[in-house]
């Protein structure tokens, strides 16, 4: 092997591109295709009376307007159920462009092509739709109440109710010493990535066939999506992902809308066509997470161990179901967590609403789940008096017990059963890395200046890289160049280089050879996608399988070459030779040539290994039986089921009594995805799930009025952080490799989100003494928790909390030095 | 028919010229009319900053200008960052060296922003730098790097001694197309 | 997200402005265009006609004399902001001023044009108040200057008619003895504030309050300007002064934040923002 690249903090090979503007996104391609925009519905709920569009008629540069009515057989039928599942027995899916009700603000009624995207839009302003609008279904509770229905064939808005189950729940709880009941609560957020959607088609009529460049996360499911819809062969149907500006798990959903009418028009009109997603649309039209109510019963014993926990969680799915229940099935078994719960009953009644779809964002239903177990937590040590980290310990599966069988089903339809981890060193390392134990004196230190702190932690299991499979795909080109493909999709995770890494380990050739393409299916044409932090799991260790096929073809040829046995040979900087002895070697260019017998030569190179040339025996074939021309080899990855990550975050925030401003002091990270191929990259993955989460705990919120208007469309009101919003991060490793796949690794993508709206909770709980119980937590939330808490003291969690830093009103107890130090509003100055 | 207006401008110290109806924003003349797709577009409100360009060596955002606007100006793009060998600036160097960027999306206001603030102020504080790159969104970061990167940055000039001019002469090693680790 | 077809006007000199806004009573004024560009990108503006005036070098003008700041229609936040002079004359102005939006949309953005704008969410349209001072009002027929009390009149609503540009606007000095500060709380650091209060406090001789006015964005459908001098008294009670102002406002409620907390916040605010401008008139007295 050459210098080491596997588990080192490789450079990423993206970034001359995306540095100097040469990255390729959505928009960026196809300059001189017509525009698409979409009439969308303005009402959350509403019958179609009448569409004119004869307003439109007269706008230049107008070249086509359709309606339902337009789209012929399949095109026109209802969007997939893309997962399926026993339990959702009511799952409804939207058409295209709305038929006969629009069950959303922003579902598509209208296509309209035109020649640029400015005249597109003047021609959507003017056509008219009449609508006659039906009572809407707003918010969790009015969906259970179901004095309204969102689809006439659903009772009770009920799409699915999931109870899964290990032991009696109920007769524990009712058992154990301690119980405790409440209500916890999450309001909606979504991925938004700085890049919309987006569409670009075109079709070649002379040759038949479509090449459809699409923002997405799935570009081989989107291709067999739009060849069923449009009637063609998938050979047919090229679909791309080109450069994406991020995805969170918004992307992972297809065939959208307008992933099947684009290229449906592009075909009809024989025009390229192009659809690019702007930032209200996205708002409004692609997809949110998170809202859940959960209902909590927990018995446990002295100690704080957990003997029976029961959740009822009620999941808000929007309008339609195209991605299932994939969300509320992760809360449900995510919920547990690192700990050994005695008995555990969840059941999930999974809603319809008349406000827009709910599929994965960055954690896909885990940070919920994570902030009820981790709320549970504080919960019984509070009850107890014990501290918060003492009782998670005391939950805690232990190292010595994997696999350990939690005896539910995951989201892959496969067992729960954890595959390796070590959660007492992970919570060990959080409390030195935050100062736990020493946080006492700290707050009151603090408090003698008037100032109010708290911690929290928090604590996490992720299953990542779930299945059915990934390929790769690895070719040696006789100019020494290696060629790596696999068919799931990149938004920014560094995938060039970190597949590079693994080939370029496998091989032994300087990583400057490898070239890796992803999401294209004209490379590889089976993949599932990029979601579930599955990537480097999943494709990295296939395209190690793929590699190490092509590696034992080269040593094989290339011990012909050298005369010697393959199995004394190696590879090193891109040659064969023997193992320890470099004098003699074949550069791996040359096994290429070798590989493949030739009756005509292209080049000097070439001429070794044609047919005059090769000194093959004559009684054997140029390929032997059972062999294959070239050097290249392809390898897929199919877990027998997922592999568990695992984490845990500490948080000291400061809230100023005045304002009920929250500030982030520290933020602490101890994170295990068992083997790192790229230290770098993962803790780039860990930096931005951590301001992702901060943005669900403190700022990001949807806010639909009761009407089903969505009223903070925009970045101004749809509060995203910005650098001055998120905390420095610290961050420590473990690496407990998994046991599951050859690389021994484990995902890491979503890994950063998950805990942090548990942690933030238990922090502002800690400082202010007040029971958290919903999320994302505003000052003006937290000024109003404060007013209700005066009148009720069951609100209060340590009374002691509130005596320091009352009265002080004087705005000078926040001008500490430090930045990190301030309340949001005071930083920057 | 809507009327169209005949403007010149500077991009990246080319002379450009191009037709244009009064309402074409400057990020679409940049991306569609001249072709240069480096400059991004991420909410066309004004609140992302992905789309933010140098016009006269201050950042605007390009999606709340119009091209009839910047007409006699001089704008500079990401793509007029490197310097004209294509060797990168201090700052596209820093932002690679320091993993200052995922997906790239942001990237481009980022890098416009921060080769101003640099020019502006050589040696920014932290809270300098916070404040310097607040208009600015990225999703995918958690803006740790990003920071450390416009530091980097700083160091870098210094190095060079050639403080904050896009494509200045540079000179301080490294090719960064291909070096690893 | 494109804006609507306009015609579009670039005068060089102030008299060709005049008159094409006289030639096209609908048109609206472009300057720096940071406010009126997002409205029309999300088509919740069309106006037919657009007089773009940054090619008006005549306004981009900012004089500082010993009366005050006088800011002319092209001038951007950022100049002002950075401008030593203009601190030195009022230094309220540039203190507001590293409160709106964020730097880049401050190197487009113009004072007049924030104040034309007249959101009452706004910075600078409190601190013209609190001061104040004036609006410069051009048009075909002739000139006006609009005192700031008359100029605000309503949410995005000025006194400005039909065809009058706004050429200037005058910031009044900080007397002796005067101390000012602004202080807001936004969600997001650039943000549009909750609340915030720029509040300018005048010593007497003997160093007693004299003079304690208040003016506030956020909570109120026009800048909002209380004297509470007589709240605060001459030995500057400022948690009374507080609990004037929370009784004397009716904050709306919104996304952000219920009324409720508005109301609480901006008397906090209230208070942090009287005691560092009497802390900063006190050391202007002993200087």
């Amino acid at each position: 092997m050459g210098t080491r690249v596997f588990g080192e903090p490789v450079k990423r090979r993206e970034d001359a591109r995306l540095l100097t503007g040469r990255g390729r996104y959505l928009d960026d391609l196809g300059r001189d295709a017509l525009a698409a925009a979409f009439v969308r519905s303005p009402h959350a709920h509403a019958r179609i009376v009448d569409v004119d569009v004869s307003g439109a008629l007269d706008v230049d540069g107008l070249v086509a307007v359709y309606t339902w009515e337009d789209l012929p057989g399949r095109v026109g039928e209802p969007l997939p159920l893309l997962i399926p599942h026993p339990a959702l027995t009511h799952g409804r899916t939207g058409y295209p462009l709305a038929r006969d009700v629009v069950r959303h603000v922003g579902e598509p009624v209208v296509m309209v092509v035109a020649r640029d995207r400015y005249l597109a839009e003047d021609a959507a302003e003017r056509i008219r739709v009449e609508y006659e609008p039906l009572p809407a279904v707003v918010g969790i509770e009015n969906a259970e109440r179901a004095e309204y229905l969102v689809h006439d064939d659903v009772p009770g808005n009920v799409g699915a109710v999931l109870v899964q189950e290990t032991g009696d729940a109920a007769a524990a709880i009712d058992a154990a010493p301690h119980r405790l009941e409440f209500r916890l609560s999450i309001e909606r957020s979504a991925s938004t990535p700085l890049e919309g959607r987006g569409v670009y088609a075109r079709w070649d009529a002379d040759d038949g066939s479509l090449r459809v460049y699409s923002s997405t996360q799935a570009s081989t499911s989107v291709r067999a999506a739009i060849a069923a819809r449009l009637g063609l062969p998938n050979g047919k149907v090229e679909v791309v992902a080109p450069d994406v500006g991020g995805g969170f798990g918004v992307k992972i959903v297809h065939p959208w809308p307008e992933e099947v009418l684009v290229p449906w028009a592009a075909r009809l009109l024989n025009r390229e066509i192009k659809w690019t997603e702007d930032r209200r649309e996205h708002f409004v039209a692609a997809a949110h997470e998170r809202g859940q109510l959960q209902d909590v019963r927990v018995g446990f014993d002295d100690a704080g161990r957990v003997l029976g926990l029961d959740v009822r969680i009620l999941h808000d799915h929007g309008a339609y179901t195209p991605y299932g229940i994939i969300i509320p099935i992760v809360t449900s078994t995510q919920l547990l967590g690192p700990y050994k719960i005695g008995a555990y009953r969840a059941e999930v009644v999974s809603l319809y609403t008349n406000t827009l779809i709910v599929t994965p964002y960055r954690g896909a239903g885990r940070p919920q789940g994570v902030f009820c177990m981790e709320r549970t937590m504080d919960r019984i040590a509070r009850h107890l008096g014990l501290d918060r980290a003492d009782v998670r310990a005391a939950n805690f599966i232990q190292p010595d017990e994997f696999p350990y069988d939690q005896g539910l089903t995951f989201q892959d339809g496969r067992p729960l059963i954890y595959d390796s981890g070590d959660y007492p060193e992970l919570l060990r390392k959080v409390r030195a890395l935050i100062g736990w134990d020493g946080f006492e004196a700290e707050r009151e230190a603090a408090a003698r200046r008037g100032r109010r702190i708290g911690i929290g932690v928090g604590v996490y299991v992720e299953g990542t890289g779930v299945g059915p499979y990934e390929g790769g795909h690895v070719e040696i080109d006789t100019a020494g160049r290696v060629h790596v493909s696999t068919g799931l999709t990149s938004q920014g995770q560094g995938h060039e280089t970190v597949f590079a890494q693994i080939a370029a380990a496998e091989l032994g050739v300087p990583i400057r050879d490898v070239h890796v393409t992803t999401g294209d299916t004209r490379r590889f044409g089976y993949a599932v996608g990029t979601f579930a932090s599955r990537a480097a799991v999943m494709s990295g260790n296939a395209i190690a399988l793929a590699c190490r096929k092509v590696r034992e073809k080269a040593l094989r040829i290339a011990g012909e070459a050298l005369e010697a046995d393959p199995r004394d040979l190696e590879i090193t900087d891109g040659s064969v030779h023997v193992r320890g002895d470099r004098s003699a070697s074949v550069p791996l260019r040359t096994v290429a040539v070798l590989s493949n017998p030739l009756r005509y030569a292209f080049d000097d190179e070439t001429a070794a290994a044609t047919q005059f040339a090769v000194g093959r025996p004559a009684t054997e074939p140029p390929v032997a039986e059972g062999d294959e021309p070239g050097l290249e080899g392809r390898g897929y990855y199919s877990p027998v089921r997922s592999t568990f990550a695992a984490g845990a975050h500490a948080a000291i925030v400061e809230t100023d009594p005045d304002t009920a401003e929250i500030a982030i002091l520290r933020y602490a990270v101890v994170h295990d995805c068992g083997k790192l191929v790229n230290p770098m990259v993962v803790e780039g993955q860990i930096h931005g799930g951590v301001a992702q989460g901060v943005g669900g705990a403190l700022y990001e919120r949807m806010v639909y009025d009761e009407s089903g208007q969505l009223l903070n469309a925009s970045f101004m009101d749809f509060l995203m952080p910005y650098a001055t919003e998120v905390p420095r991060i610290e961050t420590d490793h473990l690496e407990t490799p998994s046991p599951l796949n050859p690389l021994g690794i484990k995902g890491a993508g979503e890994a950063g989100v998950i805990p942090v709206s548990a942690v933030i909770a238990s922090a502002v709980e800690d400082a202010e003494g007040l029971r958290v119980e919903a999320m994302p937590l505003s000052p003006d939330a937290l000024y109003e928790l404060r007013e209700r808490a005066s009148g009720d003291p069951g609100l209060r969690v340590r009374e002691t909390a509130r005596a320091g830093g009352d009265g002080a009103a004087t705005g000078g107890q926040f001008a500490a030095g430090v930045s990190g130090a301030l309340p949001p509003s005071e930083r920057g100055r | 028919m809507e009327e169209l207006h005949d403007i010149a401008l500077t991009v990246n110290g080319v002379h450009r010229t191009a037709r244009v109806p009064a309402r074409r924003l400057l990020s679409d003349l940049l991306r569609h009319d001249l072709g240069l797709t480096g400059t991004h577009v991420g909410c066309e409100h004004g609140v992302c900053g992905c789309c933010t360009v140098l016009m006269d060596g201050d950042p605007v955002r390009s999606c709340l200008t119009f091209a009839v606007t910047a007409a006699g100006h001089a704008i500079t793009t990401v793509e007029g960052l490197a310097a004209p060998d294509g060797t990168p600036s201090p700052v596209q160097r820093a932002f690679r060296e320091c993993h200052g960027l995922q997906c790239g999306f942001c990237t481009p206001g980022f890098l416009c922003t921060v080769t101003a603030l640099l020019r502006e102020t050589p040696r920014p504080t932290e809270d300098e730098v916070l404040e310097g790159i607040s208009g600015n969104l990225c999703r995918c970061t958690g803006y740790q790097n990003i920071v450390k990167s416009v530091h980097r940055a700083a160091d870098l000039l210094a190095e060079a001694g050639a403080p904050g001019a896009p494509g200045g002469s540079g000179g301080s090693g490294g090719s960064g197309a291909e070096s690893e680790a | 997200m494109k804006p609507p077809p306009f015609r579009h006007h670039a005068p060089r000199t102030v008299d060709e402005a005049l008159g094409m806004l006289a030639d096209a009573p609908r048109a609206k004024v472009l300057a720096g265009g940071q406010s009126l560009i997002p409205l029309l990108n999300m088509r919740l503006a069309a106006p037919p006609d657009l007089v773009d005036i940054n090619g008006v070098a005549e306004l981009d003008t900012v004089h500082c004399g010993d009366e005050g700041v006088r800011v002319g229609a092209l001038a951007r936040h950022a100049r002002v902001e950075r401008s030593v002079e203009a601190a030195a004359v009022q230094p309220l102005l540039g203190r507001a001023l590293r409160h709106v939006a964020h730097p880049v949309i401050r190197n487009r953005g113009t004072v007049v044009g924030s104040l034309a704008h007249a959101d009452p969410a706004a910075e600078l349209p409190a601190v013209l108040a609190v001061l104040g001072g004036t609006v410069e009002a051009a048009s075909a027929r002739g000139r006006r200057t609009i005192p700031a009390a008359d100029f605000f009149t309503g949410p995005l609503e000025s006194a400005l008619a039909p065809g009058e540009l706004a050429v200037a606007a005058f910031f009044p000095a900080a007397p002796p003895r005067t101390g000012t500060a602004f202080t807001e709380t936004a969600r997001r650091h650039g943000d549009y504030a909750l609340s915030g209060v720029a509040a300018v406090v005048t010593l007497d001789e003997d160093l007693r309050v004299g003079a304690a006015r208040a003016g506030y964005l956020g909570i109120a459908p026009a800048p909002l300007v209380l004297d509470l001098a007589e709240a605060a008294g001459p030995h500057g009670d400022w948690p009374a002064a507080a609990a004037y102002v929370r009784e004397r406002i009716d904050p709306e409620p919104d996304i952000h934040a219920s009324a409720r907390y508005r109301r609480h916040l901006t008397g906090v605010l209230t208070e942090r923002a009287l005691a560092t401008a009497a802390a900063e008139a006190l050391r202007r007295a002993r200087d």
